[in-house]
């Protein structure tokens, strides 16, 4: 054996260990460490991105990823919805009856016109929620998202938010969460654990 | 059998620095400026984020106190931080203190510069223009290189 070859045999080999480790502590994760599965969500009456109604039904008969962001947002946002679209990608067939919801935090500036053209940026599979105000917050309330304005010295605002994406079952109960930047592979078996409970 | 492996990796590591090459310093008083770059902007989304390291090589304190572009209505000097799972974000009404003999780091994360109102979304490709103004050193105009949409994503790692 050269060693060039030996190093590549214990390249592979370590990092099929990396990668067992890392989905092992994804299963261990399943169980969200911040909020108590289950007993969240609400009712709601919104506007999905192609300007139709949405209630909370929308949240059940299939399992879903929601995040709450906003489109005013640099960095945490875009980068989230760009690794959403990546994992449907790496999922494939086996995320066919997943659906994605991207509620704004920030409905007062963002329209369904703009959910619209934001989200499809990413993957035509993410679906853009805003609408009225007051039912928005009912949605962030019911589903423990920490979401704040915070005036900017200029006169406008920016929104302090929960950054985690959530991961809900068919019938509407979360069952854990994606952190911002969490590891490739252990979100992804998160995706899959989800995916299997159905 | 390994060879072209060896090769392509080879090739894609150059191909990867080339891609990722940023522009060349720039230099104003005690300060540098160096691996300046905004994120591309998807359409439809109102602004764009600048990232950049500044240094500061001399014995005083300096502070940036307002930066500008004509791509955009207005540019802010922005803090981010995770709190738990929360995204905090505030605009640094006293600016950013670059103090003497340090590096200030400017990243996705953390401290950026914040593109409002911005009428063109960056493309990837373009340069963008920015004026950097700093308490002591002066103005600085520096070209922001576009990089992707999700350019310099930070490694992810198990938590």
């Amino acid at each position: 054996m050269s060693n060039r070859r030996r190093f590549a045999a214990t390249a592979v080999a370590l990092t099929l260990v990396v990668g067992a480790g890392a989905i092992g502590y994804a299963t261990f994760l399943m169980a969200p460490k911040v909020r108590a599965a289950g007993n969240v969500g609400a009712t709601f009456t919104l506007t999905d991105d192609r300007g139709e109604p949405i209630t909370e039904k929308a949240l059940s008969g299939h399992p879903s990823l929601v995040y709450f962001g906003y489109t005013h947002c640099p960095d945490v946002c875009p980068t989230t919805l760009y690794d959403m679209a990546g994992w449907l990608k790496t999922l494939g067939t086996q995320a066919d009856g997943l659906k994605v919801y991207f509620f704004t935090v920030d409905p007062e500036r963002d329209t369904p016109e703009i959910m619209h053209s934001y989200t499809g940026n990413f993957t035509d599979r993410i679906i853009g929620i805003t609408g009225d105000p007051g039912e928005m917050q009912k949605a962030i309330k019911g589903w423990r998202i920490y979401a704040r304005k915070v005036p900017s010295p200029d006169g406008g605002y920016t929104m302090d938010h929960t950054a985690s994406v959530l991961l809900v079952d068919a019938d509407g109960n979360l069952k854990g969460t994606i952190a911002y930047q969490e590891n490739t592979d252990v979100a992804l078996q998160k995706i899959r654990n989800l995916l299997q409970q159905d | 059998m390994l060879k072209p492996i060896f090769a392509l990796a080879a090739f894609g590591l150059a191909f990867l620095s080339s891609s990722l090459a940023s522009a060349d310093d720039v230099k104003i008083g005690n300060l540098t400026i160096s691996a300046p770059y905004v994120r591309a902007m998807v359409p439809g989304a109102p602004v764009g984020g600048g990232y950049m390291t500044i240094t500061n090589t001399g014995g005083t304190d300096d502070r940036l106190v307002a930066a500008s572009s004509p791509r955009a209505a207005t540019v802010q000097i922005h803090e981010m931080k995770m709190d738990n799972d929360v995204m905090i974000m505030r605009e640094l009404a006293g600016g950013l203190a670059i103090p003497a003999g340090k590096t200030i780091e400017l990243k996705p994360g953390g401290y950026h510069l914040m593109f409002m109102k911005v009428a063109a979304p960056f493309l990837q490709g373009q340069t963008v223009r920015t004026s950097l103004k700093f308490e002591k050193a002066g103005t600085a105009e520096v070209d922001f290189p576009v990089g992707s949409i999700a350019a310099n994503k930070e490694a992810s790692h198990v938590k």
